[in-house]
């Protein structure tokens, strides 16, 4: 300050350079400046020395212990069940289906009539089902929760002609004691292809397809026949078992089989086509229907389906 | 279904493996569930007893001379029903036999018993692992062969089918021998049905009718006479019991193994407990009772189909018999029934008296009336062999149902084209119907024409005759390809995209999902203050237990269920949402099933930290997910003090956009936590319906708002306003001045220092224009401005 400041003894003397003639202005001014640069990187220099001190101090003394945990960061995680319905969602969407949903309570009707399970048909003893109380007027209509979400199936096809392609995720409900592989509530995703032209091996091509995204592309599958009253020929759909190999002996994922249920599927039956006015000599369609809990189980796991939906933090939040 | 392979190979010839008889079965739509082998019993054979005698050492032991065929050995044996001259189990040294004492398979070792060496076994059924009787040893039958080995003479392969209903066949060793045919290639042997008829004619030993023929398309029935009612010979209980069924006795046994053979239920009636040996086939009476077989005295009415004599009913057709005219060690003559019931009739029938038996198992999916004379035939042949007697001339058939035969269906093969993507040659379809037992007669050179064999009652359309075409060819033979028709167009599902990005934003703030079940207690709703008598949720009629029978119209109890039960698990944080539906009874409709997302927050606000202290959640942090969630979908709210039963009087929202009510924030009421036994206080609450907040969406999509170029000014207002006056409308008032870009409020305080009944509350303000740089006038003016507004409006002053 004292020799650069605006009154400083430099500053001064340069100011003062015009009192002086030429040559003496030429000489002093030279001096004073040279005097003046001297002085500036002399303090420049020493303010950076003190400053790497400082920092050099402060680095030593403002050491953390690293090991010491960090601010706690409390993350939210989708259900399991909600991730894997998302997760073939995506599958299926990727082969142009699209997402609907439908009512969880249900009219005998869609549940089963249109679905060519007639009232009175043995085949109704594959869905156990709970009855909501409800007196119709009429005496005619009987109100359930859904068994499955096949009856969307109806919906769909009812509120729209072919060309139809949709998946359905959703709750379905049973009249069911639980136990490790059983529940009462879980869910479904049903899927439906219908228009003119759609064959037995689309069926095939698309659930081998579905497979391999889901479950990777090596993954081999099994066609074989089953029976689900809305589909003929009816279709059950394995994939090798992931625990063995696909060897079997002594595996109790897929006891001893080497293969896992995946799920059922169908050329949609002719009754349910006519049931909703399509035209059956004109078009044909395929469904399908799988159990998000069973995947989960099957890719994290998960041996008992009871911890779905007890809501337990300690296992939500494994996934 | 259990179908035993030795059976089974009585009517065809299997030479495949077990398993891969099994693999076949499974993929063609037969599943086998388990194969179980019987046997292993190396170095066992059929033996003969040659001479038994007393152990010089023993009074219970005898000492037998043994005969294996190739050679005699001396015995020691402890059973006392051991007879020279029996064919018997024989374990020869080294062989594998079950100890009974440790229940675990030994070799066999040559033993000195009391002095006396014995150089072998005779075998009960509990050391060859076939039974728990170790009272005596297995007598064979006196034709078993000496020598053979003991696995191949009593060894099996039981196949535990799991049938389809469609599969009616299936439940019969017959139809599983069709299906085996059909699968390896190979033919049936059908059993003989012939008889000798040595007794009178039918006609004079039984008068029978059949009154209500829609219930009863066909009856037809034999009588046996002069018959011997026993224990069933050995062959016969040993099918039956590797079958699952018990052993009754010989007449009882010989309906049941018939059944099994053929699937067609049969009856026996004790022909002198008939009265009138006169058989009436109608409904019940008003008034008339029933004792049946299993010990129970049932009310019959008229939807229930008869069995009567000339007065009173003697069974439940097609279902369970009467105790009255069981076949018991007296009967010598019996009326055998074989019968088609209606299907739907007998199915009600048994559901209404809860009596599943193997007879309605079958005739509740509809036998072809054709089985019921061929397995009549072959049960009376099979009662004369094994209890004696002479059978009448002829039989009873009455067929009031016989102008309903097999349907014929067509079969283009355009069609199995169409249905299954690939082209068939017309004789390749026909040969695998025929070995199925289909008949087939060529129409043109693409069609058949097609009739279902009597055991298969399940084939009605074209399509059933596609899959038995593709099940025996194998799915595998059919190609694979992907969809090549156009894709529909669609849009997605408004609602369902809405209840993803809830969710996606509330995972990002940090909440987890659950789901629970939506059938809940009406303890559950009153605890939440949601059970209004009066209207009632929905409820189910036969709920799994007491406790799950409404479905819910809320998703708050299953929320505090769920977080009472996590309370063990330390302080918290707990944040959890479910995004549900809830049920809302509608008269004459489904109800309405209204999309719900709620969440609780409560406990410490986060994890256990040497950081930060041990906050408890609380109203402004379900506010702050609230908010956060629609500021996520872009919707501006407003937050109105409200009240709700359920939650703190003093602490409570709803979430209003415009006039739609989007839902509630609050925290819980005290007393509600209580009922739930929460611990942790207090418990932040929100719950948003995604109908209105769908509504409330911005249309289109989000404007981009250009960046200021100039700089903002940033001053701090700090005012005294009365407590009454919320902050949100002061907050408002500033945010609508057009140079206000952003509002912060970062005090408010109240006490010392500022009169009572006021509080102070106080803001940064960032004001900014978007065309020039702001002067300090501007600033001081823009404020001036704000002020005197604000000292109108809700009597604020500048705290000084």
């Amino acid at each position: 300050m004292a020799y650069l400041g605006r009154r400083g003894h430099l500053t001064l003397v340069l100011r003062n350079l015009a009192q002086l003639d030429m040559e003496q202005r030429r000489t002093a001014g030279a001096q004073a400046n040279q005097a003046k640069r001297t002085l500036e990187e002399a303090l420049a220099r020493r303010t950076q020395e003190l400053e790497d001190a400082r920092l050099a101090m402060s680095a030593t003394q403002e050491r953390l212990d690293v090991t010491l945990p960090g601010y706690p960061v409390t993350g939210g995680r989708l259900h399991p069940t909600t991730r894997i319905i998302r997760e073939v969602c995506e599958a299926f969407v990727a082969m142009g289906f699209s997402v609907v949903e439908g009512p969880e309570v249900e009219w005998d009707r869609y549940n089963f009539e249109l679905l060519n399970i007639p009232k009175g048909h043995p085949a109704r003893d594959m869905w156990n089902t709970l009855w909501v109380d409800y007196q119709d007027p009429a005496g005619q209509q009987s109100m359930l929760l859904r068994t499955h979400t096949s009856p969307m199936q109806a919906r769909v096809m009812e509120s729209q002609q072919p060309p139809v392609r949709v998946i359905v995720p959703g709750k379905v409900y049973r009249y069911e004691a639980t136990d490790a592989t059983h529940e009462w509530h879980f869910h479904q995703v049903e899927g439906l292809a219908v228009d003119d032209g759609i064959t037995f091996a689309d069926l095939k091509g698309t659930l081998y397809e579905f497979a391999r995204r889901m479950f990777g592309s090596e993954r081999k599958v099994r066609f074989r026949c089953d029976y689900f009253p809305f589909v003929e020929p009816g279709v059950d759909m394995s994939i090798d078992c992931f625990a063995c190999g696909g060897k079997g002996s002594g595996c109790r994922i897929c006891r001893d089989s080497g293969w896992i249920e995946i799920m059922g599927a169908g050329m949609v039956h002719p009754k349910v086509l006519a049931g909703v006015g399509y035209d059956t000599a004109k078009y044909t369609g395929f469904a399908f229907g799988l159990g998000p809990e069973r995947i989960a189980m099957l890719k994290y796991g998960i041996d008992d389906i009871r911890h779905f939906y007890a809501n337990d933090l300690r296992f939500l939040r494994q996934f | 279904m259990k179908i035993p392979m030795s059976w089974l190979r009585e009517y065809v010839n299997v030479d495949l493996p077990p398993a891969e008889l099994a693999h076949r079965l499974t993929m063609a739509g037969v599943e086998v569930g388990e194969v179980t082998s019987i046997g292993g019993w190396p170095g066992c054979v059929v033996g003969l007893v040659l001479a038994q005698g007393r152990h010089p050492n023993a009074d219970r032991l005898s000492l037998c001379r043994v005969s294996t065929g190739t050679q005699e050995l001396e015995v020691v044996c402890g059973a006392p029903n051991v007879a020279a001259g029996q064919k018997i189990c024989f374990a020869a040294v080294g062989a594998n036999v079950f100890n009974t004492h440790s229940g675990q398979k030994e070799t066999l070792k040559p033993a000195r018993i009391r002095g006396v060496v014995s150089n072998g076994m005779i075998c009960s059924s509990l050391e060859l692992g076939l039974g728990s009787d170790h009272d005596g040893i297995v007598v064979l039958p006196e034709d078993a062969p000496l020598g053979m080995p003991l696995d191949q003479y009593l060894g099996d392969t039981i196949l535990d089918l799991e049938v389809t209903p469609n599969r009616l066949d299936c439940l019969s060793v017959l139809g599983v021998a069709h299906e085996v045919a059909a699968l390896t290639g190979q033919t049936v042997r059908e059993p003989d049905l012939a008889y000798p008829e040595l007794g009178g004619p039918i006609a004079s030993a039984v008068n029978i009718s059949v009154a209500d023929p829609d219930l009863c398309p066909r009856y037809t029935a034999s009588v046996i006479q002069g018959l011997k009612v026993a224990p069933s010979p050995r062959w016969l209980q040993q099918r039956l019991e590797r079958a699952g069924l018990r052993p009754v006795n010989n007449v009882v046994d010989v309906t049941n193994y018939v059944m099994l053979e053929f699937n067609q239920p049969l009856h026996a009636f004790d022909l002198d407990r008939v009265r009138e040996h006169t058989v009436i086939v109608r409904r019940a009476r008003p008034g008339d009772t029933l004792a049946t077989l299993d010990g129970v005295t049932r009310q019959l009415n008229p939807e229930v189909l008869v069995i009567a004599d000339a007065r009173d009913p003697m069974g439940i057709g097609g279902i369970i018999g009467g105790a009255a005219s069981e076949i018991g060690a007296g009967t010598t003559s019996v009326l055998l029934e074989s019968a088609s019931f209606d299907s739907q009739n007998n199915r009600q029938t048994a559901q209404s008296f809860r009596l599943h038996t193997d007879a309605t198992l079958r005739f509740e999916k509809g036998l072809r009336p054709e089985l019921a004379p061929l397995a009549l035939r072959r049960a009376t042949q099979l009662i004369l062999q094994v209890a004696g007697g002479q059978a009448c001339q002829g039989v009873v058939d009455l067929y009031p149902g016989k102008d309903n035969p097999a349907p014929s269906l067509t079969l283009t093969m355009s069609r199995l084209k169409k249905v299954l993507g690939m082209e068939l040659p017309l004789p390749q379809v026909e040969r695998v119907l025929q070995s199925l037992g289909f008949a087939c007669q060529r129409r043109d050179p693409a069609t058949l024409q097609v009739t279902a064999p009597y055991w298969r009652s399940d084939i009605a359309l074209e399509e059933d005759l596609v899959e038995e075409v593709v099940r025996v060819m194998g799915y595998d033979t059919v190609p694979t390809t992907m969809l090549s028709t156009p894709i529909p167009y669609s849009q997605p599902v408004p609602i369902v995209t809405l209840r993803g990005r809830v969710q996606d934003a509330l995972v990002a703030a940090g909440m987890q999902e659950i789901i629970s079940y939506p059938l809940v207690t009406v303890a559950n709703l009153e605890k939440v203050r949601l059970w209004d008598p009066e209207r009632p949720p929905l409820s189910v009629t036969n709920p799994l237990n007491a406790e799950q029978r409404h479905l819910r119209p809320t998703l708050r109890a299953s929320l505090l269920n769920a977080l009472a039960a996590n309370q063990g698990g330390g302080d918290g944080p707990f944040r959890l949402f479910e995004a549900g539906r809830v049920f809302l009874p509608r008269d004459g409709q489904l109800p309405e099933e209204r999309e719900v997302a709620a969440g609780v927050l409560a406990g410490r606000r986060g994890e256990t930290s040497w950081l930060i202290g041990g906050d408890a959640l609380g109203f402004y942090d379900a506010k702050g997910v609230v908010e956060w969630l629609l500021q996520h979908l872009g919707v501006s709210a407003a937050f109105q003090p409200s009240d709700d039963p359920c939650l703190h009087p003093g602490r409570c929202a709803r979430v209003l956009a415009g006039e739609l009510e989007l839902g509630l924030v609050g925290e819980l009421h005290p007393a509600v936590c209580q009922r739930f036994d929460i611990r942790p206080q207090p418990v932040a609450f929100f719950e948003l319906y995604l109908a209105p907040l769908l509504q409330a969406l911005p249309q289109g999509e989000r404007r981009f708002r250009p960046i200021s170029r100039y700089p903002a000014a940033i001053r701090d207002l700090a005012l005294v306003v009365p407590a009454s006056v919320p902050e949100g409308e002061v907050h408002q008032m500033l945010a609508r001045h057009p140079l206000v870009v952003r509002v912060e409020l970062f005090d408010v305080y109240s006490g010392a220092g500022i009169p009572q009944g006021t509080r102070s509350l106080a803001f940064h303000l960032h004001l900014q224009s978007s065309e020039r740089t702001l002067t300090a006038e501007d600033a001081s003016q823009a404020l001036q401005e704000l002020l005197s507004s604000l000292e109108r409006k809700v009597g604020a002053t500048l705290r000084t």
